[in-house]
């Protein structure tokens, strides 16, 4: 094993697959010259060279498109997007060519692609730049999302995605890319769309995903000192969703928790809550409860800031009251 | 060449009829007969409610599929918005699929998960029919990057209507093919309409081949209702993008006969301004060619006619018997991933 930072996981991940694929290929703004701009394709340019690490001007939907159609004729481009609020001027070629392609086709040209970026709140930076698209891309049949939370799903979750023959959007932060955490040397996948139970617990089960199940991880080791045990799923990829490992969890501990860094409205958390309900509900012992993001745009003033984000002490109250305590 | 930035009345140019063979002249014909005879009868069929969904058809723009397919090469890609029969017709798709593919059969060019707006056919490098205005202009040079990125020599023809050529995507598009160079062909099939919105109505610069100079980009208008002059633009400007040098814009200028769609009334405009680009009819210009070099006989041109409509009738039959797909079919070609875990359950 190895210690590596977020970004160099996902360097690894990209660097790796595009030594032996040669129709792999990256592009996105200063994604070359300037090695990223969280300096995640750092290196790059210079081992791939200028064809196959490519600045592009700034114009999502452009590019976007651009390498839809790369995709579409046979490459496997990864667009990376310097957040993943500046694509939604690409969601047109995200959701209405790339997802599409292959049903619309009948089965001719599909669209191997993998988007990825930045994405949720990072600090004070206003609405506009501190939005989490979980829900939105997850929405979409013919994508799948996935949102990884440690450098070791990071490498192992990308590298499936630029493997994948369908459209994958990897969902990232940009305050994470700095996380150190342990690798194995070698080459290892993981699989899109299984869930990875990251802390063993008896008496709930809280589901989470991306940066905030940290939070949970700080809740739950609190609750230790309680004597309150949590286990905590890490849904890894939120379409397709890994129903099963959340339900067999639920059956076990009775209770359930969801926390997301997002609004409440057709979140990752309502769908959760829906199937919890639908095949584990003779076996809950209290209604699900959510730790959610504020239901208003994201504010820039630190003390609202705080008030709108999920916390360490909203998720223990949250799981405190599926005990009734 | 195409006269740079002639003003619309002044597009037609001396062809030289000479340059192009017996054999192209005859192909030209039986092309746009073809997509002409096809999309009579389907209109014909979609007032019947015969099948349904959008109905987008080609009348009048035929020229242009029939000289781009004869000046393109075999690997080069094509890619159009939602009016895009012609273009697989010309490039040999079987009518038959075509016309099943409106049905919804399975037996359609796209299994019948496309209908009239997203046919395709990729042996023949046809990458769609979009329904999405404009969204076929960066997807078009994205197919081009990919032929430039391994090598082929190949360039992908990409088409959009006059209409389309006011997204945004546009410029995107153009800058980047410029700065990379992409061996892509941009192709505005100016009919003066979108919907009911005539060109003067949208722009301050009624002519669109300058949409191309704020990019430095070759630009040319062509005489659209002329096979020959598109056919020649387009070959020019395919031997520059194989060379290297990157894009080239056509504002090819056309007519469509019809409505938009089944559905317009078109108040928007005169019967004698149809009936004017009618007399500058493609099919009969070719007609005049073939008749007047002796290309073919009477008999010979009343042949072809009724195989045209022979085919199209057998296409009909062809479409009213196929089977509708199977209801798996419904969980078939989203993704690649074979079994891709759906949610199914309110099903139950
Ligand atoms: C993004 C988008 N906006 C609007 C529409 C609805 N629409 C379909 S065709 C059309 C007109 C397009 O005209 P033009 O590009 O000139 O093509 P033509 O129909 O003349 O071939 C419009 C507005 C659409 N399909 N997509
Ligand atoms: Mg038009």
């Amino acid at each position: 094993m190895k210690t590596v930072q977020y970004r160099e996981a996902l360097r690894e991940a990209m660097s790796e697959e595009m030594r032996t694929d040669s129709s792999v290929f990256l592009l996105g703004e200063e994604v070359a010259e300037y090695n990223g701009a969280y300096k995640v394709s750092q290196g790059m340019l210079d081992e791939f060279g200028a064809k196959r690490v490519i600045d592009t001007p700034i114009a999502e939907l452009g590019f976007t498109g651009i390498a839809v159609g790369a995709a579409m004729n046979g490459l496997r481009p990864i667009v990376e997007f310097m957040t993943w609020n500046f694509a939604i001027l690409a969601a047109d070629q995200i959701i209405n060519s790339a997802a599409k392609m292959l049903q619309m086709s009948g089965g001719q040209i599909g669209c191997p692609i993998v988007f990825r970026g930045g994405n949720g709140t990072a600090g004070q930076l206003g609405a506009t730049h501190s939005q989490s698209f979980e829900a939105f891309y997850a929405h979409v049949p013919g994508l799948k999302v996935v949102t990884p939370s440690t450098p070791y799903d990071a490498k192992g979750l990308l590298k499936a995605a630029i493997r994948d023959n369908d459209p994958v959007l990897v969902l990232e932060s940009e305050k994470m890319y700095g996380d150190k955490g342990e690798i194995p040397e070698g080459e290892y996948i993981i699989p899109i769309g299984v869930a990875d139970i990251k802390r063993k617990g008896t008496d709930v089960t809280v589901v989470s995903f991306g940066k905030i199940i940290k939070e949970a991880h700080k809740a739950a080791e609190a609750l230790e000192k309680e004597g309150i045990s949590v286990e905590i799923i890490d849904l890894r990829s939120v379409r397709p969703i890994d129903y099963g490992t959340v339900v067999n969890s639920v059956k076990k501990t009775n209770r359930c928790v969801v926390v997301e860094e997002s609004w409440p409205i057709a979140s990752i958390a309502s769908e959760i809550a829906y199937h919890v309900q639908n095949y584990a509900f003779d076996y809950l012992d209290a209604p699900v409860k959510r730790v959610m993001q504020s239901d208003t745009p994201f504010p820039f003033s630190p003390p609202l800031m705080a008030e709108a984000l999920p916390n360490v002490a909203r998720i223990i109250a949250a799981i405190k009251a599926t005990m009734y305590k | 060449m195409a006269v740079k930035k002639a003003a619309p009345a002044k597009t037609t140019r001396k062809t030289q009829a000479s340059k192009f063979s017996k054999e192209t002249y005859i192909k030209w014909y039986k092309d746009m007969l073809m997509i002409r005879r096809f999309e009579e009868k389907i209109s014909q069929l979609y007032i019947q409610q015969k099948f349904g969904g959008f109905l987008h058809v080609y009348i009048g723009q035929e020229a242009i599929a029939a000289g781009t397919v004869s000046a393109c090469k075999k690997g080069d890609k094509h890619i159009t918005a939602y009016r895009d029969h012609g273009h697989p017709i010309a490039l040999g798709t079987d009518p038959k699929n075509l016309m099943a593919e409106l049905y919804g059969k399975a037996t359609g060019c796209s299994k019948g998960k496309g209908g009239s707006m997203h046919f395709f056919d990729k042996e023949r490098g046809f990458y769609g029919g979009h329904g999405i205005v404009g969204a076929q202009i960066p997807m078009g040079a994205g197919i081009a990057f990919a032929e430039q990125y391994n090598e082929t020599g190949n360039v992908c023809f990409c088409s959009f209507g006059d209409g389309a050529a006011r997204q945004g995507a546009l410029h995107e598009t153009f800058n980047m093919a410029m700065v990379w160079k992409l061996p892509v062909i941009f192709i505005i099939e100016n009919n003066n309409y979108a919907m009911g919105t005539s060109v003067e109505r949208t722009t301050n610069v009624t002519d669109m081949s300058k949409m191309g100079d704020s990019y430095e980009m070759p630009s040319f208008v062509v005489d659209g209702m002329k096979p020959e002059a598109v056919h020649e633009a387009i070959e020019e400007a395919a031997e520059r993008a194989r060379k290297g040098n990157g894009p080239t814009l056509l504002d090819i200028r056309t007519y469509r006969y019809k409505g938009h769609s089944m559905s317009d009334p078109q108040k928007y405009r005169s019967k004698d301004e149809v009936s004017e680009w009618q007399d500058k009819d493609p099919i009969d210009h070719v007609l005049s060619v073939i008749k007047e070099k002796k290309y073919m006989t009477q008999k010979q041109i009343d042949t072809v006619e009724a195989e045209t409509k022979q085919t199209v009738l057998d296409a009909v039959k062809f479409a009213e018997d196929s089977p509708f797909p199977d209801k798996e079919e419904l969980y078939n070609d989203v993704y690649q991933q074979k079994d891709y875990p759906y949610i199914k359950e309110y099903l139950a």
